[in-house]
């Protein structure tokens, strides 16, 4: 049987050392920005959650995959658990992005900016995957439809992202870029550190909610056997995939 | 006019609001199992109960 709660714990402290840390380099360690000021410190967390929510959506296809290989529910558990997550984190890259475009540009948003739209339209792609698992009431097909979107949509993301970058850059910076020299050591330093801080928050959340829906399947399983219940009458229709335990 | 401290200040407050909500609501759904759990105690101890229960004597 996984433990998803194994480990939890010292993870846990290791991402609040890691973002407090990031945290307390953003600002006082990292220079201020020549051309922008002090606004371009929202860089460091708005591009951290949107590498994370980007490569976290990859992961929900690559775990996906898995599952419709092997067949074992548990990967598409993970699977949904990871684009979940990546699709909360979508939301503060969108709601960050806002707030520096405003500050920046004097915008709250900008449609001839193809990272910004590209960005969007991954996020609407993947606000379907939940209504679409929704829709599906037989577990064992809402879980088969779940991972094909999974890889189908996890295959887009890198391929929607080098489009992008290879695309003429309007006013978006693009992050770490090579034609522009990159950035200086202090910014680069900071940068990592959030980048991992966050990478962290992102696997222990993973891990918090695979060991609560875990728990939760396990609770399912003794109250069928206390009580007598079968499983189709405790289960009830979900989004979320059913822990089989 | 919000100067740019503010907007540094906002796009923070959003990531830490973002997590407290998620950790909050994964406290809610916590205390929920939990409850759910003392009630399955309960019925678990119930069964047990009935079962040592000591068959009634029968009279004459």
């Amino acid at each position: 049987m996984t433990l998803y709660g194994k480990g939890l714990r010292s993870l846990s402290i290791a991402t609040a050392v890691v973002l407090t840390g990031a945290f307390l380099l953003i600002a006082f360690y990292a220079p201020e920005d020549a051309d922008q000021g002090i606004i371009q410190k929202i860089f460091y967390i708005h591009v951290a959650m949107a590498i994370v929510a980007l490569c976290g959506f990859t992961a929900g296809g690559v775990m996906g995959f898995m599952h419709l290989r092997t067949h074992d529910r548990r990967w598409d558990l993970r699977s949904y658990v990871a684009i979940h997550l990546s699709l909360i984190l979508a939301v503060g890259v969108l709601l960050t992005g806002a707030v520096w475009a405003k500050g920046s540009w004097g915008s709250w948003w900008v449609w001839d900016e193809p990272m910004l739209v590209s960005f969007l339209i991954v996020f609407l792609l993947y606000a379907t995957y939940q209504p679409l698992r929704f829709s599906i009431e037989d577990p064992e097909r809402q879980s088969r439809y779940a991972s094909v979107f999974a890889v189908v949509a996890g295959a887009f993301v890198p391929i929607n992202f080098a489009a992008v970058r290879m695309a003429d850059s309007f006013i978006h910076p693009r992050t770490l870029g090579t034609t522009t020299g990159g950035m200086p050591g202090e910014m680069m330093l900071t940068f990592l550190v959030t980048l991992v801080g966050v990478a962290l928050l992102f696997v222990t959340l993973w891990k918090y909610e695979m060991a609560a829906k875990h728990a939760r399947g396990q609770v399912k399983a003794l109250r069928r056997r206390i009580t007598g219940e079968r499983a189709s009458v405790v289960g009830g229709r979900s989004a979320a995939p059913q822990v089989h335990v | 006019m919000i100067d740019g401290d503010g907007y540094v200040a906002a796009a923070y407050i959003i990531f830490l609001a973002l997590v407290l909500i998620y950790v909050g609501i994964m406290a809610f759904r916590l205390s929920n199992l939990e409850r759910e759990l003392a009630e399955l105690n309960q019925e678990a101890a119930q069964q047990d109960a009935e079962r040592e229960a000591p068959e009634p004597a029968k009279v004459g």
